[in-house]
């Protein structure tokens, strides 16, 4: 059923979402959109609709809520005292589709520069239509305001060191700024800015086809492309109401557990990295350098290898496969065992990652935080096992939890779950089925080249296929998987054309990023950084 | 007392252009500054790991301080709202500096023919190398390290270098 699950009045939308989180338990707000309907088909009673996707404390419900807005006012109630998720989630709409929330805290823009004019989410701002920022935002319009309600005075506030960490500083692993008011090395606020890293991701969606966008995935979160290139096409797939073959799936889990594992060694050494400990990253990046081996034997691409197809796979697995990826895992788990040797009773790491950066489970989950991050508070909450897919289900491997949810349960969770996804594909190495990796379906996937030359039906649906796209059904819908940081949703509005009419991706460290700066507060600077290394924040999904 | 071939040659006086001296330490001793902004940034982390191993060009001690630093590798898109930030980096940079753009987003904005994504850093700072691919292997950001190398070895300490290079951030 390709719509949302409850319409509802934008008068109503306060006390629906009340009532769904404190009857029916949708504690998690996975994210808010807009949608402009003007170059829509349909007509709608008005042209912006606002999208807010939850799911409730068991994990395995979600449900979706859509309510058109005022088009005189562009108004509609804030939900950020209800879930501190809103609050990034309902700038980031404001920044791109103009629409205000009414008793939002602090309705500026998220992505875009200060700078900015527009909307570019509208229909009607021109896609190219760059717009030059000159200089930095200096943030003090939302320092100040903080300090004061910390009970600092303006004399007081004149005496605080404010620092600026990044956007360009090593700690961040990519473009992040976090502008702190110091008192000597305590944090006494926290500011954090995105944006750096805006690209553009779902206004290039509109204007290229189902298949265009694949490659663009990649770029989300870079350390584990197939991860997304496979949430993108489950997406498209259960739209079309395509089942993909038997073999496509697993070669699916093999990849993607693959690439789980090479996002969370990447975390984790980046974060020996910044303890100090330079020798685990070189363990642990060296069976990464492998495993890139692999996947460009495989995919053609080292990092971002845009390998699944609407439909099933770029490529069936090459001969020597088995035997060049059981080298991988042995050399990833050697590679667990020489870091976790040097660090597992090690004093120093302890005392640097132990009661440090703490996140309570309530705390996460108001923030929408999922994933590893979420685990490691306690949360055994994998949809993998919650609501699996491509058959998840048919396999034997813990949730990985923690118990106090700081970062050196972080860095543990990511290194159990290594062990747990070697153990998945070895298993499905074991059980892979024969048979072919793309389903039989002429209007999705591209003909055979003998096809193409051969005969006038081929060349036209080649031709049909590169130029119009696949043709996917009018609606909308939203669709998740377990990405390396946590839940990676895509929410895709179709007009029955070949390109997507709207996409919203539900990046999972936009929502741990947000509560970043709560988390950091009122502690040291040195275990900011460290806060920051552990919990994976990668600037091309949260940007986007 | 040194153990390698210079242990024979005792106190002996060795005489060569002052230029020479200078450009032949600078090319095997450069010092780089990464901005990496995404998916770049980890093929550079690549670089600098085991098996590409940066340091057997000299050029391992990555700097994250500008002013330490002689080459500037960018490696990953820029926004404009990056742009300035970007600018002021190089400007904080001593010279002689050499700027690498790595990859298809710096070099043109790649993909992303869009209204956030500057469409190459030339725009706004010198480039002296482009770097092709989406990310580039390491093996091609090592050859644009040799070739910065070469370019090194016609600097001179007598001579300024020229700076008239007008970026859109510049007016």
């Amino acid at each position: 059923m390709l719509k949302c699950d409850m319409l509802i009045e934008a008068n109503d939308l306060k006390s629906t979402i009340t009532k769904l989180k404190n009857e029916d338990g949708y504690v998690l707000l996975l994210d808010i959109t807009v949608v402009d309907y003007s170059e829509f088909p349909d007509v709608t009673p008005s042209r912006f609709a606002a999208i807010y996707i939850l799911r409730d404390s068991s994990f395995k419900k979600e449900i979706t809520l859509k309510t058109f807005i005022d088009d005189d006012t562009l108004e509609i109630d804030s939900i950020s005292d209800l879930y501190l998720s809103a609050n990034w989630a309902e700038r980031e709409t404001y920044d791109q589709y103009g629409v205000t929330f009414k008793g939002h805290p602090n309705m500026k823009r998220l992505l875009n520069h200060h700078q900015f004019k527009g909307h570019p989410l509208r229909k009607d701002y021109a896609i190219t239509k760059g717009q030059l920022c000159t200089e930095t935002e200096d943030l003090m319009d939302e320092m100040n305001p903080l300090l004061e309600s910390k009970g600092y005075t303006k004399e007081e506030i004149d005496d605080l060191m404010l620092l600026n960490v990044g956007p360009s500083h090593p700690a961040s692993h990519g473009t992040i700024r976090n502008f702190a008011a110091m008192e000597g090395e305590t944090i006494t606020a926290c500011i954090t800015e995105i944006g750096y890293l805006h690209r553009g991701f779902e206004k290039s969606c509109e204007n290229h086809t189902y298949s265009q966008v694949i490659p663009y995935t990649d770029r989300l979160n870079y350390c584990s492309a197939i991860l997304n290139n496979i949430g993108w096409a489950k997406a498209v797939e259960e739209m079309l109401d395509i089942d993909i073959t038997p073999r496509a799936k697993m070669i699916r889990i093999i990849t993607g557990e693959l690439s789980r594992i090479m996002d969370h060694l990447v975390c984790n050494g980046a974060n020996m990295v910044d303890l100090g400990g330079l020798t685990n990253y070189w363990y642990l990046f060296a069976p990464r350098d492998s495993a890139y081996d692999l996947l460009s034997k495989l995919t053609g691409a080292r990092l971002t290898n845009t390998y699944t197809r609407i439909g099933g796979l770029e490529f069936d697995l090459y001969d020597g496969f088995a035997g060049d990826l059981e080298t991988v895992l042995k050399e990833v788990e050697i590679a667990i065992s020489d870091c976790l040797t040097l660090i597992a009773h090690n004093r120093i790491f302890h005392d640097r990652t132990q009661d440090v950066g703490v996140i309570k489970p309530e705390f996460a989950i108001s923030y929408g935080i999922t994933g590893p991050n979420l685990r490691a508070a306690g949360v055994p909450f994998d949809l993998r096992k919650d609501k699996p897919y491509y058959g998840y289900e048919n396999f034997d491997f813990d949730v990985v939890v923690g118990s106090h949810g700081d970062v050196y349960d972080r860095m543990m969770v990511r290194f159990e779950e290594m062990k747990q996804s070697i153990k998945i594909i070895r298993k499905a190495m074991i059980e892979l089925p024969d048979g072919p990796i793309n389903v039989d379906a002429p209007g999705v996937l591209l003909p055979a080249k003998a096809d193409v030359y051969g005969n006038i039906e081929g060349l036209m649906n080649q031709f049909k296929l590169t130029i119009d796209g696949i043709k996917v059904p009018k609606g909308e819908y939203y669709s998740y998987s377990e990405g390396g940081n946590g839940e990676l949703g895509f929410y895709i509005v179709s007009d029955g054309e070949g390109r997507p009419y709207k996409v919203k991706c539900r990046p999972p460290s936009f929502y741990s990023l947000a509560a970043y700066a709560d988390i950091v507060d009122g502690g040291m600077l040195a275990d900011a950084i460290v806060t920051m290394a552990s919990m994976n924040f990668i600037a091309g999904e949260f940007d986007r | 007392m040194g153990l390698g071939a210079e242990s024979s040659l005792g106190d002996s006086v060795v005489t060569t252009r002052l230029d020479h001296a200078v450009n032949w330490g600078r090319s095997y001793s450069l010092w780089p500054m990464i901005f990496g902004t995404a998916c770049c940034g980890i093929e550079f982390m690549s670089v600098a790991g085991a098996k590409y191993d940066i340091s057997r060009f000299g050029a391992e001690v990555v700097r994250f301080s500008p002013r330490q630093a002689d080459l500037l590798i960018v490696a990953g898109t820029i926004s404009y709202k990056q742009a300035p930030i970007l600018k002021k980096i190089y400007e904080q940079m001593c010279e002689p500096k050499w700027v690498i753009s790595m990859g298809a987003c710096a070099c043109s904005g790649g993909f992303y023919d869009n209204y956030t994504t500057l469409q190459g850093i030339d725009e706004i700072i010198p480039v002296d190398e482009y770097v092709a691919g989406c990310p580039p292997r390491p093996e091609a950001v090592l050859d644009s390290i040799m070739r910065i190398q070469e370019k090194s070895h016609d600097e001179s300490v007598l001579k300024d270098r020229i700076k008239e290079f007008k970026g859109r951030l510049d007016a």
